[in-house]
């Protein structure tokens, strides 16, 4: 057994390395597949009927118009009269048909008659979501009424944030096809490759072994994307029914209202300090809405975790909307919303630089204080933040007022259970095979550059196959563990097949195998390069036997760690007339341990500040009171962030001793984290007042402008 | 979307020959931007789709000095924006063009189609009906989320805004609808084009089933100044939260005339004589231009939820005003 580690920082070709995606060329020529794309023999387009009531009982469904229409070859009553609905949106019925337009059309044929009931579509209001209530949590620590009563100063503020969907690009979906009359093949979208299987099977009461699952290509899921979903399930079977295959890939105003959710969380907040800014006391009371059922507490205080006084209390308000997801690092965005909006509150009252204030206060983040301080330094000089800062609303230029604002988050992001096979060929070829899924993150390069790494050859030489569940189970992608999990899978299969590869070249090279190096698509002796033999010849002599070995983690080997921090700090101006905020710049500075590859680290958080800009002035699941409905689900008012809408973006990965010698810890979320709180910041600097809610529009904006702000 | 029979005149007559007497049977089809969507989700459901794209006449735009510009009603954003002759005299026109920022919609949409496109009420997009009914008959717009309703013009049944980009300043601009049906052509001023409906059935401008905008004529600026100021949220593509245009006269910095129009306030462009008699004679300044805006607003009778476009739709007048006399005050 090979002592699994990572070569050293420094000495590596690849590792660390701006390197583009393998897959990158696929995708801009259009050659990658994503399971929207794909189309089989014969194959029929399944849609689904979905309720327009937020709540209401189901008194009859009638489904002979649909199974009349000319080109309708199934139609399933999903739920029955009877059911009661909980959300506008949920399945009622699915049909199949020859073509989407058909199956469009045959929804329309479906007559169900419903007995509306009373619904609650929003939550912000808590005079109007009565008998709504569930205590969620309610916590104590210290004597936080004796630390505000004491404390120089208080400060007192209400923050939150709107239920936000998860909108990715590619709906969920699937195309399943019926081999037999127990097995069957699905093409996904999903986060989920390993998994999937075992959740189709026993909905539909068939083998899990006879479940095909394939994900070569996927458009996001951010979290929304680990289940087979019910439309999964019915997607299923209505091509059993049709005897056909079927594609069903959701419409985006279902993609908005139900395959997607963040919750929402509102608070009030007292934080209590020392004159000298010693962070002494905290006090919330929050809610939130996940839909119907629970969404988890938010952890609050966020970070500041050693606040010594503490009093906490969460209620969670049940709603008649699509049910909350994980949305990438859960209830963390929130968290940070409330708890550096607090504190940015308290920093003006104490008149102070907030940058100041969270530096006098990073014991309370714990063991990762100096990094946080590191990073803060680091953001600082990136935003020339000493230079631009002024107190609240004392920047302007116009009608334009400019403000600075900063948050700071955490996250864990352990590798999780991964395994692979790697072979090398004796045609020289390596493989490695894991069913893993890259949702367009960089996971097959990731691996690829891994193999080559260990084995001294070029990216090229590696060939990837993922996103088949035939091949060796590999976590799902969720809590950002997918890079830790299967880079140590790959490198503890590779320093095994090294090993071995070695042990079988040293005679050839009169050598032993401990003096052997793999460099440049050869195998060496240690210091006289005319003694080699090239990576193709070593494979030849394997004969017809390929190596084949297994890579696991977790296993022996630190080579992934957990547990990261990052600073975020952003500029804004606000047009003080109309309410709008425009980003100037946004600065993350990012730490994630080992980063096997500069570029896809760097885009993580370039998509993750893009993501949070959106969330932070646009993004809204804005329900009606009086329908019940989502009124905005579609691309026109669910409002996302264009390329004129971001500012620039800087952004630094930490890297060097202390960082490098974690071993990798993953990077999908914690720079989505901060966004909002650095953003809310930026504006309640630049015009003087807080804006309470996101998205920042400009109604609210207004809005806090009129009660006080300097317009 | 529910089948139909898709036809494509070559000339105008062909075209009006084909649609029915009665709405909702037959459809026309130019850019599509919006028409394709609307029968997407079955707000439109047509029988019959004319295509205009081969009516060759209903192309092009052209400018002489005495004349002014004509506008073909096929006529794309783009070729507006791209018209040196636009440019030069209607700056303000063309901004309102080219505050349509998604290059796909410039490139396919339409002079007339902008002018004809549907409100993007969501109560309406949502299946609704034009007049948001809901089942005692009563407006949901009044208790729901108004957020992007009227704050003028608003006191119903008709809530939703106008969605037009170009209607505003070609009002300002006093431009003409050539209109043609079974009985021929006529031509209405575009000020009485658009239409607040007041009953179901009505529709938002004054073309009967059967009847199509074939061009826009634009009389010649005369020394008139023109700007179009829009409050969007974002840079990319978006609906303005207000929009005004003004078409100013000056003498010095005397304001010899001014047309002031807003759009996305009402269910139809909205012309301000408040705002223009704020102007007149006055020695044009920021602080006129400002009172100016107020003045437009005065009248405004905000919902429950869109107080603040009263705001915007102040900021958009002033804007329009100061950005039309740049350089001259």
């Amino acid at each position: 057994m090979a002592d699994y580690n990572w070569p050293e920082p420094g000495k590596t070709r690849l590792i660390g390395r701006r390197i583009n995606r393998v897959d990158g060329p696929a995708k801009v020529s259009g050659a990658a597949k994503y399971s929207y794309d794909l189309n089989l023999s014969g194959m029929l387009y399944g849609k689904i009927l979905r309720s327009p009531h937020a709540h209401a009982k189901i008194v009859s469904i009638d489904t002979s118009g649909a199974k009349n229409l000319p080109g309708v070859k199934a139609v399933r009553v999903i739920q029955e009269a009877g059911a009661e609905i909980k959300w506008a949106g949920d399945e009622i019925a699915g049909v199949a048909a020859v073509s989407e337009e058909v199956a469009e059309d045959a929804l329309r044929q479906i007559k169900v008659e419903y007995e509306p009931l009373p619904h609650v579509v929003n939550e912000e209001d808590l005079t109007k979501v009565s008998g709504r209530e569930k205590p969620a949590q309610e916590q104590l620590k210290g004597e936080p009424g004796e630390a505000l009563k004491n404390a120089d100063v208080v400060s007192e503020g209400y923050y939150g944030n709107a239920v936000i969907t998860h909108c990715c690009l590619e709906p969920h979906g699937q195309i399943v096809s019926w081999d037999s009359d127990d097995s069957l093949t699905v093409y996904a979208s999903t986060q989920n490759v390993s998994g999937l299987a075992g959740q189709l099977g026993e909905a539909l009461e068939i083998p899990v072994p006879n479940i095909r699952v394939y994900c070569q290509n996927m458009g996001g899921g951010f979290g929304s994307k680990f289940g087979i979903d019910r439309w999964g399930v019915e997607c299923a079977r209505l091509a059993k029914l049709a005897e056909a295959p079927v594609k069903m890939m959701l419409e985006r105003d279902a993609e908005l209202e139900v395959a997607g959710g963040r919750p929402s969380l509102f608070a009030n907040v007292k934080v209590s300090a020392d004159k000298d800014g010693t962070i002494t006391g905290w006090q919330s009371e929050s809610w939130g809405t996940g839909g119907m059922g629970g969404a988890g507490v938010p952890p609050l205080p966020y970070v500041l975790t050693g606040i010594p006084h503490q009093k906490r209390k969460h209620t969670f308000i049940s709603t008649n909307i699509g049910g909350a997801r994980a949305w990438r690092a859960p209830n963390h965005p929130q968290a940070c919303l409330v708890t550096m909006g607090a504190v940015d509150d308290l920093a003006a009252k104490l008149n102070m630089d907030p940058l100041d204030l969270v530096l006098k206060n990073t014991d309370l983040v714990g063991e990762r204080k100096d990094v946080y301080r590191e990073e803060f330094m680091k953001g600082a000089e990136l935003m020339d933040w000493r230079k631009k800062w002024r107190p609240r609303g004392q920047k302007r230029v116009g009608h334009k007022a400019y403000g600075l604002g900063l948050g700071m988050h955490t996250w864990g992001g352990r590798g999780h259970n991964s395994t692979c096979s790697l072979s090398i060929n004796p045609d020289g070829s390596v493989e490695v095979n894991l069913a893993s899924q890259d949702l367009g993150v960089g996971t097959r390069t990731i691996v690829a550059i891994t193999a080559a790494e260990t084995f001294g050859l070029a990216l090229e030489d590696i060939r990837v196959n993922l996103g088949d569940n035939r091949l060796p189970v590999s976590g799902p992608s969720g809590g950002s563990t997918t890079v830790g999990g299967v880079s140590s899978s790959t490198r503890r299969a590779a320093q095994d097949a090294l090993e071995q590869i070695l042990n079988r070249t040293a005679p050839a090279l009169d050598t032993s195998p401990d003096q052997l190096i793999v460099e440049g698509g050869r195998i060496q002796v240690k210091g006289n390069s005319s003694k080699s033999i090239s990576w193709k010849q070593a494979c030849g002599r394997l004969g017809v036997n390929s190596i084949t070995t297994t890579g696991r983690n977790p296993g022996k080997g630190s080579l992934n760690s957990s547990g990261v921090g990052g600073i975020q700090m952003a500029e804004v101006s606000v047009d003080t007339e109309t309410g709008v905020v425009r980003m100037e710049k946004f600065v993350a500075v990012q730490d994630c341990g080992l980063i096997l590859n500069m570029k896809t680290a760097e885009s993580q958080v370039y998509g993750s500040i893009i993501m949070g800009i959106t969330y932070s002035l646009y993004e809204e699941k804005i329900m009606d009171d009086v329908t019940g409905q989502m009124l905005n689900p579609n691309m026109e008012f669910y409002r996302l962030a264009g390329l004129g809408d971001i500012g620039e973006i800087v952004v630094h990965m930490m890297t060097g001793p202390g960082y490098d010698d974690r071993g990798v810890i993953g990077l999908g979320e914690p720079p989505v984290i901060s966004p909002g709180a650095a953003i809310a910041n930026a504006v309640a600097n630049a015009i003087g007042v807080r804006v309470s809610t996101l998205p920042l529009t400009p109604d609210r904006v207004l809005a806090a402008l009129e009660k006080g702000g300097v317009a | 979307m529910e089948a139909f029979e898709y036809s494509h005149p070559k000339s105008k007559e062909e075209v009006v020959s084909l649609l029915g007497s009665d709405w909702g049977t037959t459809a026309l089809l130019a850019g599509g931007t919006d028409l394709l969507s609307l029968m997407k989700d079955y707000i439109e459901t047509p029988s019959r789709v004319v295509s205009l794209s081969s009516v060759k006449e209903l192309e092009g735009v052209s400018y002489d000095t005495s004349s002014g510009l004509r506008l073909g009603a096929l006529s794309t954003l783009d070729e507006l924006i791209d018209s040196k002759d636009a440019n030069r005299e209607y700056p303000g026109l063309v901004q309102a063009a080219e505050g349509i920022t998604s290059p796909q919609i410039r490139s396919r949409g339409t002079v007339g189609g902008d002018l004809c496109q549907r409100p993007r009420c969501w109560y309406y997009r949502g299946g609704l009906g034009l007049l948001a009914r809901g089942q005692n008959g009563k407006s949901l717009v009044p208790d729901g989320d108004n957020r992007y309703h009227a704050i003028l013009g608003n006191s119903g049944p008709a809530y939703f805004l106008n969605p037009s980009s170009l209607a505003p300043v070609l009002v300002a601009l006093g431009a003409r609808a050539r209109i043609f049906g079974p009985k021929g052509a006529r031509e209405v001023p575009l000020s009485g084009f658009f239409l607040a409906p007041r009953k179901d059935g009505d529709r938002e401008n004054v073309l009967k089933a059967n009847e199509i905008l074939t061009e826009v004529f634009v009389p010649p600026p005369e020394g008139m100044r023109s700007a179009t100021y829009e409050v969007r949220q974002r840079e990319s593509l978006d609906w303005p939260l207000a929009a005004a245009s003004a078409v100013l006269k000056l003498n010095g910095t005397t304001v010899e005339s001014a047309r002031v129009v807003l759009g996305h306030v009402a269910p139809t462009p909205w012309p301000s004589r408040d705002a223009e008699r704020v102007l007149a004679g006055k020695s044009l300044t920021e602080e006129i231009a400002g009172l100016a805006g107020q003045a437009a607003v005065r009248r405004a009778k905000p919902l429950s939820k869109n107080a603040y476009k009263v705001r915007l739709a102040a900021v958009a007048v002033k804007r329009a005003i100061l950005r039309a006399a740049e350089g001259a005050i």
